[in-house]
């Protein structure tokens, strides 16, 4: 995805019978300026789906401490990660 | 622009985690109760014939946190930190499909990405690997459940990633209709595949050499040495009302997310809308 990119006119079927309209969603992030943001907002969203479903279970940062695992246990559960 | 979806994704995430909590603090919570007192008996059952057996009684984990915390505040402030998670991610791949899949009106774009998030990251893993309640899965597996769980996880995610970029390139050729179904088949073809290879809990080597041949860890009845019944095996209706709330939270969550999320994007990216002029082409879908 290049800076910028957007969806070639010509190459839509629509578009070709039907009159010019504005584009559906005009905006096309520039995926180079935009990707910091993206990319850490998607890590830290990865960092608390981590603590939340796998954490004091199968791997552990805090070693044998199971408040996080005791704490979010029933949530565990329910959101269907594997538990105990 | 990214700032703001985010911000916005956040939003939808968190609204949706505190319904999902709700949902789950009224229909999953008694079920829990239920399981974790069928655990309860059962090990005193257990303990009792150990006792008979000679056997030395195994030691009890210390509780952390009383089930009163861990079921009205636990359960609550993990609902919503995952649907805050889950709102962050949504809209991550939001801000990457905007203008890249097609001419989708904000709104539709944003219950499409949800309906995504649903299936990637729950529904399709949870077909081969369901929801459990407490009292099923043993303690000595989890580093391998764990694992098949995130491997489902991961592939499903990233063959409707992969779907997705194969209906883009198939639609010129087919159309939209035709390159649609051809991708959504394509997807059911692969992880169909992934689902068939990956080992069922129960064949797991641990759990078949110390339960036998069983396709899941789900608990059987407990007998004593002579083969008698001393305590019956998980109540089946329990698991499928726990498995039931479990995907009518998650679709809550996902349904909730986008369309919280619908309309603030169309604000957004269609500002002008509100002031367009009688007869302007209308918006796409």
């Amino acid at each position: 995805m290049e800076q910028g990119r957007t969806i070639p006119e010509g190459g839509l079927t629509l578009s070709s019978i039907s009159a010019p309209r504005p584009a559906a969603t005009p905006v096309v992030l520039p995926a180079a300026k935009a990707a910091l943001w993206l990319v850490g907002t998607a890590v830290l969203a990865l960092v608390a789906y981590y603590f939340i479903g796998v954490d004091q279970g199968a791997v552990s940062v805090f070693g044998k401490d199971m408040h996080i695992h005791e704490f979010v246990h029933d949530a565990r559960h329910f959101l269907g990660f594997p538990c105990h | 622009m990214e700032k703001k979806l985010i911000l916005r994704g956040l939003l939808a995430g968190a609204a949706a985690g505190l319904l999902a909590f709700l949902f789950a603090r009224v229909f999953a919570e008694p079920q829990i109760g239920k399981a974790i007192d069928y655990e309860s008996g059962r090990d005193a059952a257990q303990a009792a014939l150990d006792k008979a057996a000679g056997l030395p009684a195994a030691g009890a984990d210390p509780d952390l946190f009383s089930r009163t915390v861990q079921a009205d505040v636990g359960i609550g402030a993990g609902m919503i930190v995952f649907g805050m998670a889950m709102g962050a991610l949504f809209a991550v791949a939001y801000a990457v499909c905007l203008g890249r899949v097609g001419r989708l009106r904000a709104r539709t774009l944003a219950l499409l990405v949800a309906g995504g998030g649903f299936l990637g990251m729950y529904l399709v893993p949870f077909l081969k690997y369901p929801a459990n309640p407490p009292a099923i899965g043993h303690e000595d597996t989890i580093r391998a459940r764990s694992g098949l769980y995130l491997i489902m996880v991961l592939l499903s995610v990233a063959f409707l990633v992969a779907a997705a970029w194969l209906g883009r390139r198939l639609q010129p050729r087919f159309g939209n209709w035709n390159a649609t179904l051809l991708a959504a088949g394509a997807f059911v073809v692969a992880i169909g595949a992934v689902m068939a290879i990956l080992p069922p809990l129960g064949h797991l080597a641990y759990n078949k050499e110390h339960f036998g041949n069983h396709a899941t860890e789900t608990p059987l009845p407990l007998t004593d040495a002579d083969g008698r019944i001393v305590y019956p095996g998980f109540p089946a209706d329990v698991l499928f009302s726990f498995r039931c709330y479990s995907v009518a939270a998650q679709l809550l969550l996902w349904t909730a997310i986008g369309l919280v999320f619908a309309p603030l994007a169309e604000r957004l990216l269609h500002p002008r809308t509100q002031a367009a002029a009688p007869g302007a082409a209308p918006l796409p879908v």
